[in-house]
């Protein structure tokens, strides 16, 4: 089981159970969506506040809503430039399990590269959200 | 010989070892497999009798005039008559190799559904159908103008013969394609009063039968199933070998599925003419060894015999809805009487990848997500669930390392 603990860890079972980003705001000025056809996993991700803050609504697995509530902390404040090079080092670390010091909190999920099929679950809310800052250009 | 096959009684330590596969370990951890339902492990005599095949007697069918494609073909076409009196097919012929039971449904939808089904006929499914046996019915509906209706299940998940007979009440019900068990539920389909339901209405009726072929005796015969489809890699079997059983009547007026080799008697610029059915609609060259493989899958199950198999898996299934029930927070999807080793759950606050994922890194092997069941998923509210399938060769322990493991992740979710 420890090898499964460090996945399921504090942080990620603490956003999942308490989750600080979630719901769709009243308003909003950008939206984008993900799903994973595959489980029926669904997230809608929403940029409000000049891209000050991000919210998901989201309907999946603890991987999932932690990566979307770590995401909506990390990409406070970037430019969609910014977010896309995030995206790409999130990414290039969840396949890797190598951690990124740049990368914070989001480090958290590193341990999804051990499960093939869960990469997905951590990337989905980061599609979303790219979906979403395409709405922007 | 394996040993499994000479014992009398359920031997499940020597049923066991003729499984090498189950001697693994996943995680460090002993491997239990639970997910039979998607595809089954194989025997050692199925993969001796495929090896063998390739390394003594091996070369295409129904073409040579030399000594080994002759033998080839006997092997081959044994397997045809072996299947024909495994699911106790009236004739040989009536038995027509594809490459799982989705290609034969597709192939029921594009030969019958194009030529005999006309604009205006409808098809009936159920509401616990598995997308194999709904998707190839709507590109059907789209193409052809036939009519889809979805016949509801009961809370329970058992077929309602009420919404049943609501969707045959107007006569243009020509087809009644429903699963023998399924995938989700579990739930047997009370066939033969289903067929009879078909026939008094002038319908036909296909039986997906990927499930409940493992699991039972069929037989068509007494069933009075017009079509019957399954996979071999369910029955322990190989992939990409499947099986489509129609009447004779049915498939002689069918016109071929895919055109090429094999299922011509002849060929010209100007026009071909079509061989007799099985060959009409196995064009190319089939599956040789897969085949081969199918035949050794089905000596194999039929040694132990499906009484001492059916016997211990309503064993298995009867402990496992008892230890399931007993998890606070756990919820088994269905409740009908006559259901098999297919149980799909939920647990609060957890989703159903978690718990696969949880369940993994102890060694165990179970299915989450929809099935390949999306529409059913809807009907009983749920996105998705976890799902534990057991096989001839799951054990009582199996069980119970299971129940264990979910109480781990309810642990890690408290």
């Amino acid at each position: 089981m420890s090898e499964t603990a460090e996945l399921y860890q504090t942080l990620i079972m603490d956003r999942t159970k308490n989750p600080r980003h979630a719901g769709k705001p009243a308003k909003f000025d950008l939206e984008g969506h993900g799903d994973n056809p595959m489980c029926g996993d669904r997230i809608h991700v929403y940029v409000a506040d000049n891209g000050t803050r991000v919210n998901h609504e989201s309907r999946g697995c603890a991987i999932m809503i932690a990566s979307a509530e770590l995401m909506a902390d990390a990409v406070v404040g970037l430019t969609p430039d910014e977010v896309t090079e995030r995206r790409m080092a999130f990414e290039a670390m969840v396949n890797s399990g190598t951690p990124n010091p740049a990368l914070g909190d989001l480090n958290a999920l590193s341990g999804v590269s051990e499960y093939r099929s869960r990469i997905r679950c951590a990337t989905l809310p980061w599609s979303a959200l790219a979906e979403a800052l395409e709405g922007a250009k | 010989m394996s040993a499994a096959l000479k014992t009398e009684s359920f031997d499940i330590a020597a049923i066991r070892s003729d499984f090498p596969i189950l001697s693994q370990t996943v995680h460090g951890k002993k491997f239990v497999y639970l997910d039979s339902g998607a595809s089954a492990q194989k025997p050692r005599a199925v993969i001796d009798a495929m090896v063998n095949s390739m390394e003594t007697q091996y070369a295409n069918v129904h073409r040579g005039l030399h000594w080994m494609s002759e033998r080839t073909s006997d092997a081959y076409e044994a397997v045809r008559d072996k299947t024909a009196k495994f699911i106790n097919a009236a004739s040989r012929e009536e038995i027509v190799f594809t490459r799982n039971a989705t290609e034969s449904i597709n192939l029921i939808a594009h030969t019958y559904g194009r030529a005999i089904l006309q604009p205006g006929d409808a098809i009936v499914i159920s509401e616990m159908e598995h997308h194999a046996n709904i998707v190839p019915w709507q590109m059907l509906r789209d193409s052809h103008g036939v009519e889809l209706r979805v016949a509801k299940i009961t809370d329970s998940g058992e077929v309602d013969f009420a919404s049943l007979e609501e969707k045959f009440a107007d006569g243009k019900v020509k087809l009644l394609a429903i699963t023998h068990m399924s995938n989700v539920l579990g739930t047997y389909a009370p066939v033969e009063r289903l067929a009879k339901f078909a026939h008094a209405h002038h319908a036909k009726i296909l039986l997906d039968g990927s499930q409940a072929v493992v699991h039972r005796q069929v037989d068509v015969q007494a069933i009075d199933a017009d079509f019957y489809v399954f996979s071999g890699h369910k029955l322990y079997g190989p992939t990409g070998i499947g099986v489509l059983y129609a009447k004779r009547e049915l498939l002689d007026a069918m016109p071929p599925f895919l055109g090429g080799g094999d299922m011509i008697a002849s060929v010209s610029y100007e026009r071909s003419t079509w061989a007799k059915p099985p060959y009409r609609f196995e064009a190319g060259t089939p599956a040789i060894i897969e085949t081969i493989g199918l035949g050794a899958a089905i000596d194999y199950v039929e040694a132990i015999g499906f009484p001492a198999i059916a016997a211990h898996e309503r064993a298995l299934t009867d402990h496992a809805l008892a230890v399931l029930s007993n998890i606070e927070g756990l919820h088994i999807l269905g409740s009908a009487q006559d259901r098999g080793g297919v149980i799909s759950f939920t647990m609060d606050g957890v989703h159903a990848h978690d718990i696969a994922t949880l369940l993994d890194r102890q060694g165990i092997a179970v299915r989450a997500g929809h099935h390949c069941a999306e529409p059913l998923m809807g009907r009983l509210g749920v996105t998705s669930t976890a799902r534990a399938t057991f096989g001839l060769y799951t054990t009582m322990e199996e069980i119970d390392a299971l129940a264990t493991g979910l109480l781990r992740v309810k642990q890690v979710f408290a």
